[in-house]
């Protein structure tokens, strides 16, 4: 394990001179900054409907005014905003450590293990995620936060199975690997000790990318009206706007404020998973001059 | 390209689709709650206001034959998706499934075909341009720009633009394809239907340039370092032969693959893009499905959107080993 942590902390010095990597982080700790302090100025409960006055301009009250359902759109943001990173991680996390364990096995072990998990995972990538996320989301009732992020995961691992396979396919030729195997370790505990480590900052890079396509997907569907109806988020906030047509209306209180909060997270995300391609990828770096 | 890599690639194609149908089937099966009883529950609702709501019960129970053992259902689905016969729409009720979404499909076909290609064609250029050593320096500067477009989602531009080039400003018309159902296609109505286009295009281009610029910049970036373009370079000839004939040639090849996969999920990303701007296509019909509850056409367009990536991969697969004859050799 304590070479994984090595490998880690290196990998984060480096990050850390990354102005990408910090640009990245700046924006994200002003968005959990923003809804972690939030709740202690803003009242939550009002952003549940019929709380405040309904179509309110921003005023020195209402900062963002309040929607046709009488939420009071500072609240649903601050809200929202963990609502939607929690989303994201965990769908992430899931995803990424179903796609580490497949890539694992199919890049090590190799094989018929490898030709099962690489033609189901390749004829899983062809399917567009959002026609099996309707279907299941369309048939479910209700839906919340955890059930969605379940889903998506279910339809996104394949990706880091994918960089992760073929990463693990090029170490197993490396000669420290050959080395620990040829002094008798069991396969278990070279992947544990000399693969796994390798692959660390990659899985994580594919974190970070898994974490914004989760997002992309939840908030597609949530515009879509499949979001969950009793939790306040970004997506659907966008849906009510869009029905309630706050267009025309002119109320553009109502849709700006979850648009921007999302190309913040979006770009955030975004340079993240550039600085840790920077990291995984050495050739990447050196391309750059 | 042998008799077995087209067979292989076919079997994947029906593979796929029989995926999907088989999703189509199962997963209303295995939600929690009874979504069958969910559907006769809302026609049962719907009874005084749809005419011949009783039709579409009988045909909800014969198409599910709900009383036949789960094997002979899953068949007779497969036999029916197969058929291209999806079943009734309720919310259109005398329109099939198959015949709304053909209805929307030439509209999502035309935006989405040409937008893809423009933001294509200008992103791989411009992706080998920043790549490119003797580039101007305005080229190289586009970078930053490009990368925070490709980050932000197609919908979310969309709603930005419509806000910023129609609503305020009224450049352009506030959504929908054309001022009034074309019947015929003389000049004036082709203008019109590309006048609506350009909003839901825009978006989809200025979202898609990034991504296409950022994959051939990292596939140029490959090529420079190769030895035809020192022996292309010694033997005299023009820059721009070498940029075009040698240097892009070759790097475009992992851009048309993912043309392919870009051309199927485009499909499903634009969904958004068309709620939007109430653009006539199977995005739009997909959003008024659902809100309207009507599951079968949710399905069908979930189907027609799994087809449509097969497709487009079936083909990028067959055409590819003429584009790299390296490939015939895996």
């Amino acid at each position: 394990m304590s070479n994984v942590l090595r490998t880690l902390r290196a990998s984060l010095s480096f990050a850390l001179a990354n102005p990408k990597m910090l640009a990245g982080i700046a924006i994200l700790a002003v968005l959990l900054l923003f809804s972690f302090v939030g709740p202690m100025f803003v009242d939550l409960r009002n952003a549940e409907p019929i709380s405040v006055s309904t179509n309110q301009r921003p005023s020195a009250e209402l900062w963002l005014g309040s929607d046709s359902g009488g939420r009071d759109l500072l609240a649903v943001m601050i809200a929202a905003t963990p609502q939607t990173l929690r989303m994201g991680v965990l769908a992430g996390a899931l995803g990424v450590a179903f796609g580490v364990f497949l890539g694992l096995v199919a890049g090590y072990w190799g094989g018929w293990r490898d030709r099962v998990i690489s033609t189901v995972t390749d004829t899983m990538l062809t399917i567009p995620p959002l026609a099996i996320l309707l279907v299941v989301a369309a048939s479910m009732r209700s839906i919340t936060v955890e059930i969605m992020a379940v889903i998506i995961a279910a339809l996104s691992w394949m990706f880091a199975a994918r960089i992760i396979r073929a990463q693990v396919l090029s170490l197993r030729e490396q000669n420290y690997v050959k080395m620990a195997k040829l002094s008798g370790m069991s396969d278990l505990r070279v992947v544990l000790t000399e693969v796994l480590p390798n692959i660390v900052p990659l899985a994580f890079a594919a974190f970070v990318g898994a974490v914004s396509g989760a997002i992309l997907a939840g908030i597609g569907l949530e515009v879509l009206g499949l979001g969950p109806q009793n939790t306040p988020t970004l997506g659907m906030t966008i849906y009510w706007a869009l029905l309630y047509s706050a267009f025309s209306r002119g109320m553009w209180w109502w849709w700006l404020p979850p648009i921007l909060i999302l190309i913040a997270l979006f770009i955030s995300l975004f340079l993240i998973t550039a600085a840790l391609d920077e990291v995984a990828n050495p050739k990447l770096r050196r391309s750059r001059k | 390209m042998t008799w077995n890599y087209v067979g292989r690639r076919v079997a994947m194609f029906f593979a796929v689709v029989l995926l999907a149908a088989s999703a189509n089937f199962l997963i209303p099966r295995f939600a929690p709650g009874d979504p069958t009883a969910a559907v006769l529950e809302q026609l049962m609702s719907r009874g005084q206001q749809v005419e011949g709501a009783g039709d579409i019960v009988q045909e909800y129970r014969e198409r599910f034959g709900l009383d036949d053992p789960l094997h002979i259902q899953y068949f007779r689905y497969l036999w029916n998706t197969l058929r291209f016969d999806l079943g009734q729409s309720i919310s259109f009720f005398p329109q099939t499934v198959s015949s709304a979404i053909l209805d929307a499909l030439p509209w999502t076909i035309g935006l989405l075909l040409v937008s893809t290609f423009i933001a294509f064609g200008v992103g791989s250029l411009v992706g080998a341009l920043i790549a490119w050593p003797g580039a101007p320096r305005a080229v190289k500067a586009l970078v930053p720009g490009l990368m925070m477009l490709s980050a932000i989602p197609y919908y979310l531009l969309a709603l930005i633009i419509l806000y910023a080039l129609a609503f305020s400003s009224g450049i352009f018309p506030l959504g929908g394809a054309y001022s009034s159902y074309p019947r015929s296609f003389d000049f004036e109505t082709v203008v019109d239907i590309l006048y609506h286009a350009c909003l839901p295009a825009l978006s989809i281009v200025l979202a898609g340039v990034g991504f296409w610029a950022l994959g051939m910049r990292g596939a140029m970036i490959g090529t420079l370092g190769e030895d035809y373009l020192t022996l292309a370079e010694a033997k005299g000839l023009k820059p721009r032969r070498i940029f075009f004939g040698y240097a892009v040639r070759n790097a475009m090849l992992p851009q048309v693959t993912s043309l392919a996969i870009a051309l199927g999920t485009a499909a499903s990303g634009s969904v958004l893009v068309e709620v939007a701007f109430n653009y006539p296509g199977i995005g739009f019909l997909l959003y008024n499905a659902l809100r309207s509850s009507d599951y079968f056409l949710v399905q069908g367009i979930a189907f027609v959107l799994v087809l449509t990536v097969a497709i487009a991969v079936l083909i990028l697969d067959l055409v590819y080993p003429f584009l790299d004859p390296r490939i015939e050799r895996q």
